[in-house]
């Protein structure tokens, strides 16, 4: 603290390497991207000023349909919210408390998290399989015959079946988050309430879930900005057929950039992505500090 | 495990109907999580008739073996693994050396606006990767940085710098700062801390980040598909995408080319399992 300027360079140089990265792969690009967003480009000429025309297009045009992709990436956020996060929470709680062989379920529950989504995808793709899969067999054999579907193929299943591995694949991540922050809780606090005669039932619900609080917020975040780019899992079970039924933004920004050669309209969906998921992440940090005021 | 359970010390453990109901949802919700990968590993050797209908769920009858000479030989599985291997421990290094130097700057050292830093960096948690998408694959094929490995590296390191920082911050701050300024008065500079005492005592949080590190890069589809298109710098996700697409009709090799590419994940996971565990439970301990 003897010598400010050397002290003052040292910070610089610890902050440098993230910096450096963060601006020029996370920040710079998003300030050209929304550049592009207001420009007509097919990437080899050069880019034209349009305005708002994208914006208009995007959010107007019949055979783009964003109405379609985001209704399908919110109803992922819901089903993630309302079903996959509680099982989690359940899971990581139930873990917690201690069971029998709560080691090895842990690792299960995790195992799927670990493996490349194009895997998962290939393999739900031979588990939705019309002729062959097993979820056909399995009903042909219980003799549910008529209860068959082709699955990825139909518009009315397409997108359930394509939301089942995606919720799979991500339960055990956010029940290692949880399971992570209940350990995190001291000890003495739980082993007071149950001493003054709490269930485990009480002591999850009045001490263990608000003192993890932070981690759900998190779990939350996650769950709902990555509804939101979901991609991976989409564009190998289905790539957004059939017949766009199961179309996410991210499927649409991918066909409009490399498949039309459309960057300015590309640019333009990944900018509305960019809000959406800032604008949910505020929301969502707004309502659990709400909460904790009360 | 049972030793942390918040049980009062002497309550005996009863076996009730709800502790049973849910003992048996865990244990069906362990075989739903497994059994793709059950699924996976006995489809990849059988033939044909085998896995369309005279013995789809139980063990291989005849175990064919070719399945997975044709994954490796015709495959190219092998280039695969070693390019996404290449791929993930550079990133890890990357984004470990990068998120610990920045929270030690950020947490350990005193300045004007270091709060406001920290939450900049954390815009990144939120950022999607589609935001750089069309200004990264424009600059990279600028510099002809397309089509090799670090059109990978550098973007999977940027995206993954926030959460590394978030998860250093978390364990830096259980480290006591009587340590920092223990080794201030025995004559350690900002460097010295950093090296001698902060940086040893942060290899719980090596462990965690590196796992998120992980996880992220070696599932990535959306960069490793438009970044890199050359065959020979192919990660693991994209090259299986391709050869599914390839042996559409016969099951047998494309279960064991995604068989290949996830056994010795699975067998590394044997022993991160552990690692994860212990560092999550070391963490906890500590705060």
């Amino acid at each position: 603290m003897k010598r400010p300027f050397s002290y003052k360079l040292n910070i610089f140089i610890f902050l440098l390497p993230a910096l450096a990265l963060f601006v020029g792969v996370l920040i710079a690009p998003i300030i050209v991207s929304t550049y592009y967003s207001f420009h007509n480009w097919n990437g080899l000429t050069t880019p034209e000023f349009i305005g708002f025309k994208n914006y208009v297009e995007l959010f107007t045009s019949k055979s783009i349909n964003i109405t379609r992709a985001l209704k399908n990436a919110m109803l992922l956020a819901v089903f993630s919210c309302f079903i996959q996060l509680p099982f989690a929470l359940w899971l990581a709680l139930r873990l917690a408390r201690g069971v029998k062989g709560g080691r090895f379920f842990l690792s299960v529950f995790f195992m799927p998290v670990l493996i490349s989504t194009v895997v998962i995808g290939q393999l739900w793709l031979k588990i939705y399989n019309p002729d062959y899969g097993v979820l056909n067999l399995l009903l042909r054999s219980l003799g549910l015959e008529k209860w068959t579907r082709v699955w990825l193929g139909s518009k009315d299943t397409a997108l359930g079946a394509a939301f089942v591995p995606i919720l799979w694949q991500y339960v055990g991540y956010h029940m290692l988050l949880m399971f992570a922050g209940i350990k995190g809780v001291p000890p003495e606090l739980s082993e007071a309430a149950m001493l003054d005669g709490c269930t485990p039932g009480q002591v999850s619900r009045y001490i263990v879930i608000p003192y993890i609080r932070p981690i759900l917020r998190v779990s939350v975040i996650f769950a709902v900005t990555g509804s939101l780019k979901s991609f991976d899992l989409i564009y190998v079970l289905t790539n957004g057929g059939p017949n766009h039924a199961t179309e996410v933004p991210s499927t649409l920004m991918i066909n409009m950039l490399f498949l039309r050669n459309r960057y300015g309209m590309g640019s333009t969906i990944a900018v509305m992505l960019i809000v959406l998921c800032f604008v949910f992440a505020l929301l969502i940090n707004m309502a659990f500090k709400e909460e904790k005021g009360r | 495990m049972s030793k942390k359970a918040y049980r009062a010390p002497d309550a005996p453990r009863k076996i009730t109907w709800q502790s049973a109901t849910a003992y048996a949802i865990l244990v069906i919700w362990a075989l739903i999580s497994l059994f793709p990968v059950y699924w996976m590993l006995t489809f990849s050797l059988k033939t044909n008739p085998e896995i369309f209908g005279e013995n789809v769920m139980g063990l291989p009858k005849y175990w064919v073996w070719a399945n997975y000479d044709r994954a490796l030989n015709t495959g190219n599985m092998p280039r695969y693994f070693l390019n996404s291997l290449i791929v993930a421990v550079s990133t890890i290094m990357i984004t470990l050396v990068a998120s610990v130097m920045a929270t030690y700057a950020m947490t350990r050292l005193e300045w004007k606006n270091r709060k406001r830093m920290n939450k900049f960096f954390m815009l990144g948690l939120t950022v999607p990767i589609h935001a750089s998408i069309v200004p990264l694959y424009t600059t990279l094929s600028k510099v002809h940085l397309l089509n090799t490995l670090w059109a990978l590296i550098i973007p999977y390191s940027a995206f993954s710098l926030a959460m590394g920082i978030l998860i250093a911050t978390g364990f830096m701050g259980d480290i006591p700062y009587d340590l920092d300024e223990a080794a201030f008065l025995d004559g350690c500079g900002v460097w010295g801390i950093f090296f001698r005492v902060i940086a040893p005592l942060m290899t719980p949080a090596v462990a965690t980040v590196g796992i998120y590190t992980f996880l992220q890069c070696w599932n990535e589809l959306m960069f490793a598909n438009v970044f890199v298109t050359a065959p020979q710098w192919r990660t693991l996700p994209v090259g299986v995408q391709a050869l599914s697409g390839q042996y559409t009709t016969e099951w047998g090799p494309i279960g064991a080319a995604l068989s290949i590419a996830t056994i010795p994940t699975l067998i590394v996971y044997i022993f991160l399992s552990r690692r994860i565990q212990d560092s999550f439970i070391a963490g906890a301990v500590k705060g």
